[in-house]
């Protein structure tokens, strides 16, 4: 299934958002969105994805 | 005189009423250096996609390491949904209530969008949220703000990276008299140390400010400058300023005046 990881389209067969995420490089600590809604990493791993799920992985940067 | 009341955060006190931001500096270590010299206990952060993820990291290190309160945002959001998602997402990743609500209405100068900036705090505030929101210098605007629970507002003294200090020192004098007991904090748009100091000379009770110090020619000789007059422009508020008056008064005694009406 096509899966958009911040703002990338991409195929993957993973079912759940925590599998998809250790597929990326992703390290702490960064917090996750799906589809515009935050998503508690405690519920990530019970989170099921879907064809065209976008996801936002985001990470600490500078800020004024 | 006044009294000395001190400058509070949703019941936490700090001694340093100068917030200051991570962003634009030349270097990390420009940075580091510029936040010491600031003496501020607050630094601002936010959260975006990395192109390189350890790039967060380091960064995220680098601030820990500052011991500093860490204040996040919600820069960049445009509607309510990304505000309360990215609040949320910032919640988690800094571990802190505290956020710093930044909704822009408009591309053109970055200004804050009053009404979603309502419908957003009230949302947040009922989420456990301690929110700072960014807003306009508008007394209505301030007021609902106050009304929905904030204990902290933040009228910009001009548009984001304008250096234009307190355009209209009216507006920010009306907020201050009709919010005599919140906690008010000029944000964005200060350029020189004296914009600072005149904010707090009106009786603001803190500055955050980020290009100022970033986009100097020395970021950190500024940031020891702003420290500074922050801590003038309090004690200036508290000392009192003389009445202003339309007539001249002269300072030298004219008693005892040598050659009086001699001529």
């Amino acid at each position: 299934m096509k899966i958009t990881f911040n703002g990338q389209v991409m195929e993957s067969s993973e079912q759940s958002l925590q599998a998809f995420i250790s597929t990326t490089d992703a390290k702490e600590p960064y917090a996750v969105a799906l589809n515009g809604q935050f998503v508690p990493r405690v519920q990530c791993s019970s989170t099921p994805l879907a064809e065209g799920d976008s996801i936002e992985l985001l990470s600490p940067i500078q800020g004024g | 005189m006044r009294e000395d009341k001190p400058f509070t955060i949703y019941g936490q006190t700090f001694e340093s009423r100068l917030l200051i931001g991570s962003a634009l500096y030349p270097s990390p270590q420009v940075m580091t250096d510029a936040i010491h010299a600031s003496q501020s206990q607050i630094v601002t952060v936010s959260l975006r996609r990395q192109n390189s993820v350890s790039a967060g990291q380091d960064f995220w290190q680098l601030i820990k390491d500052t011991g500093l309160t860490v204040l996040p945002n919600t820069a960049g959001c445009h509607s309510v949904k990304e505000a309360v998602t990215l609040a949320n997402m910032c919640r988690e990743v800094f571990a802190t209530d505290w956020i710093k609500l930044e909704l822009i209405g408009d591309e053109y100068n970055l200004q804050p969008d009053p009404i979603a900036l309502l419908d957003a705090t009230e949302i947040l505030l009922q989420d456990g949220f301690k929110v700072l929101p960014y807003c306009t210098d508008d007394l209505v605007l301030c007021q609902r703000l106050a009304a929905l629970g904030c204990e902290v507002l933040m009228p910009w003294g001009a548009p984001i990276g304008t250096g234009k200090g307190l355009l209209n020192p009216y507006n920010l004098a009306m907020i201050r008299q009709r919010l005599p007991d919140m906690t008010l904090i000029v944000d964005a748009g200060l350029g020189v140390p004296s914009h600072a100091c005149q904010a707090l000379e009106m009786g603001y009770d803190a500055v955050l400010l980020n290009s100022a110090i970033a986009g100097a020619g020395c970021p950190v000789k500024m940031a020891r400058a702003f420290n500074h007059a922050v801590q003038a422009g309090r004690a200036a508020y508290i000392a009192q300023a003389m009445p202003e008056k339309d007539v001249a008064a002269p300072s030298t005694p004219t008693m005892g005046m040598p050659f009086w009406h001699q001529n």
